[in-house]
């Protein structure tokens, strides 16, 4: 049995109280009303400070050139003639700006700049939020398909599984309270939720989302996850009952067959729910847009980080010296389902990408145009750490059997679909008032630190070899 | 000296696998074993050497790429530039997402013919070529191995390997063939 040292309780907890406080200050820091913006705005300038008008610069540029090319920033295209009459007319309205047009933007600027930063510690802590409470459901999911594909290698690892997995309950129920407190208008990263959005004599009046307010309004929402969140721990308290039962009471299978009838049945609501819930929590910040392979896309996301994860905890617990039935084969096949799922990844992310691209239609375009323009670095960035970096790491067969690179893979892997996660939920919170400081690593640390806690706390609860199991036979002689 | 080698044959995957230890374990020499499907592990026990077709694979794989590359930039931005959704097309880069799926299926259609030619070639195998098998029940239900028997004490070697499991065993003379 894996016990918890104290220097490791020292350490997640040293990691979350860090967090907190690093989170606390950034929602310290953000400007308490618009006048504070405009201060600050106010200071800026007199320092002389370009980061101001760069602001009015890329601004003109998103109204006139959005719509007909995503590049409109580039050069080259300027010589293709598509875009000439347009190009005339931006540089016009850049250099146009009369000083009674400057202060009629700065105005509306400080208003929107005054939301973009209020928002930010709270889109920060929710990403962090969501990275760990996903990576706990993805391994809630691979768990059951290994019961329901009754796989022959990986009842060794079983135990790691339910670990991770535990942290659904504590994940689940921070992701609810953001959720309800945000529901209760404390703040307002999801613009759909905007009063009198859906009141035609009202001035946020939006026809889209009115439109679609029978399905997207808070209390439906707040009911769609909670169902979603009890079902979930349900299923993952029953799962890990029927695998402690099984090892007390093997004659029979009987715990065994019902894990796996509870599996096949957790399965299909999973798939339902997982669907939903990404067009609940993260495409609804766009409310305007929509893409129908999303569901798939957040799904990927979800169980290369959960098995990334269960590799990195494996290789942990190996080597304390427990898992002794843990071979070189196992971790072999979790990195080839690191790299199979970052490929997938890849795949989902290329297939959303290139159709929006290409059809080139405003209204599903800007949602990749705010990424481009403001995202640059990130959004190609991430792309290259979640598909290149596995892809050339561990395409080699004996790499995947070489702990050292499938854990630093596995982090960047990690670093990569947090990444991920932060460009589905920024642009539409913080637009392009974004930066990786103290809300968000804060956040990062404080949830990375209770997941660690919470996640090595249950494992200690129970022996490391799900010995009861069927397969556990064949799983400790496995060998590829 | 005349040398000899010896078809021993089984009938069973894991007597032939536990087989092939005990013969390498005696320092005597396999030269090959014919199955008629494929056992899992056979390879490592023989102590064959790992395979290079997965590096031939990702070798073939960046030709294929380049081979699209090369061939959408002379298509579709040298020679013809079109208009197509308003996308310019004079700079490849800027149209690169629209080449992905030619650039990913010609990576595979590479990697895949090629690798079946080199494996073709490095079995030397070709159409019409005659089996090379020394008994037509290694493609129904036996297994056959080839002993290298030279110089040693047939009466012996014969002994141990019908203790390794074998049904039946034949003498080759090496100059008969």
């Amino acid at each position: 049995m894996y016990t918890l040292t104290t220097k490791f309780k020292v350490f997640a907890i040293i990691i979350m109280v860090l967090g907190a406080v690093m989170t606390g200050v950034g929602f310290l820091q953000a400007p308490a009303d618009q006048a504070a913006v405009e201060q600050m705005l106010a200071e800026e300038g007199a320092h002389g400070d370009s980061h101001g008008s760069s602001h009015n610069d890329s601004e003109s540029h998103d109204n006139s050139g959005k719509e007909n090319t995503m590049y409109n920033a580039d050069e080259s295209q300027l010589e293709t003639g598509y875009i000439t009459s347009n190009s005339t007319q931006e540089s016009e309205s850049t250099h146009a700006i009369t000083p009674h047009d400057a202060e009629d933007h700065s105005g509306s600027h400080a208003e929107h700049l005054y939301h973009q930063l209020a928002n930010r510690p709270w889109a920060a802590v929710y990403v962090a939020c969501f990275f760990f409470f996903m990576i706990g459901l993805g391994v809630l999911a691979f768990n059951a398909v290994q019961k329901v594909a009754q796989a022959g290698w990986s009842p060794v690892l079983f135990r790691v599984m339910e670990g991770v997995s535990s942290y659904i309950l504590p994940g689940g129920i921070i992701m609810f309270l953001l959720l309800l407190v945000t529901g209760l208008g404390l703040n307002h990263i999801f613009t759909w939720m905007e009063p009198g959005i859906d009141d035609p004599t009202s001035e946020a009046y939006d026809h889209i989302v009115a439109g679609k307010s029978s399905y997207l309004n808070v209390p439906f929402w707040l009911i769609r996850a909670g169902i979603f969140i009890v079902g979930w721990n349900l299923y993952r308290w029953n799962l890990r009952k029927f695998s402690l039962n099984q090892d007390e009471n093997p004659e029979g299978n009987v715990w065994y067959k019902k894990a796996f009838k509870h599996s096949a049945m957790f399965l299909v609501f999973f798939i339902v729910t997982e669907s939903i819930m990404s067009w609940d929590w993260i495409l609804s910040f766009d409310p305007h847009w929509f893409s129908t392979l999303f569901a798939w896309y957040v799904l990927a996301s979800m169980l290369v980080s959960a098995v990334t994860v269960i590799a990195l905890v494996t290789i942990f617990l190996k080597g304390k010296g427990y898992l002794e039935y843990v071979n070189d084969s196992h971790i072999h096949d979790l990195a080839k389902f690191m790299f199979g799922f970052s490929i997938f990844w890849t795949y989902l992310w290329f297939s959303q990408f290139m159709l929006i691209w290409y059809s080139n239609i405003p209204e599903e375009v800007t949602y990749f145009v705010s990424r481009i323009e403001d995202y640059n670095l990130l959004f190609f960035g991430m792309v290259a750490i979640n598909f290149l970096f596995p892809l050339l790491i561990l395409m080699n067969s004996d790499f995947k059997r070489v702990n050292w690179f499938v854990v630093t893979t596995g982090i960047f892997i990690l670093i990569g679909h947090y990444l991920d996660i932060y460009v589905m939920v920024m642009p539409a919170t913080v637009g392009e008032s974004w930066f990786l400081g103290l809300p968000e690593i804060g956040a990062l640390l404080f949830f990375g630190g209770l997941f660690l806690l919470y996640v090595f706390n249950t494992i200690s609860k129970a022996p490391l070899l799900a010995k009861g199991d069927p397969f556990i036979g064949e799983s400790k002689h496995f060998h590829y | 000296m005349a040398t000899h080698k010896i078809h021993a044959l089984y009938n069973d995957d894991d007597v032939l696998l536990r087989a092939v230890k005990q013969i390498r374990d005696q320092r005597f020499h396999i030269e090959e074993v014919f199955c008629p499907f494929p056992v899992h592990g056979l390879e490592k026990a023989m102590g064959l050497a790992d395979t290079r077709l997965a590096i031939n694979a990702f070798l073939y794989g960046i030709v294929g790429l380049a081979v699209a590359t090369v061939m959408m930039d002379y298509i579709m931005i040298e020679d013809w530039p079109q208009n197509i959704g308003g996308k310019p097309s004079f700079s490849y880069i800027e149209n690169m997402p629209a080449f992905v799926p030619i650039m990913f299926e010609l990576t595979v259609f590479f990697a895949a013919h090629l690798m079946v030619i080199t494996f073709y070639l490095r079995s030397r195998l070709w159409p019409f070529k005659k089996a090379e098998n020394p008994d037509v029940r290694t493609t129904d239900d036996h297994f056959l191995m080839e002993v290298d028997a030279q110089g040693d004490d047939i009466e012996s070697i014969t002994k141990f390997l019908y203790d390794t499991g074998a049904v039946e065993l034949v003498l080759i003379d090496k100059e008969d063939h």
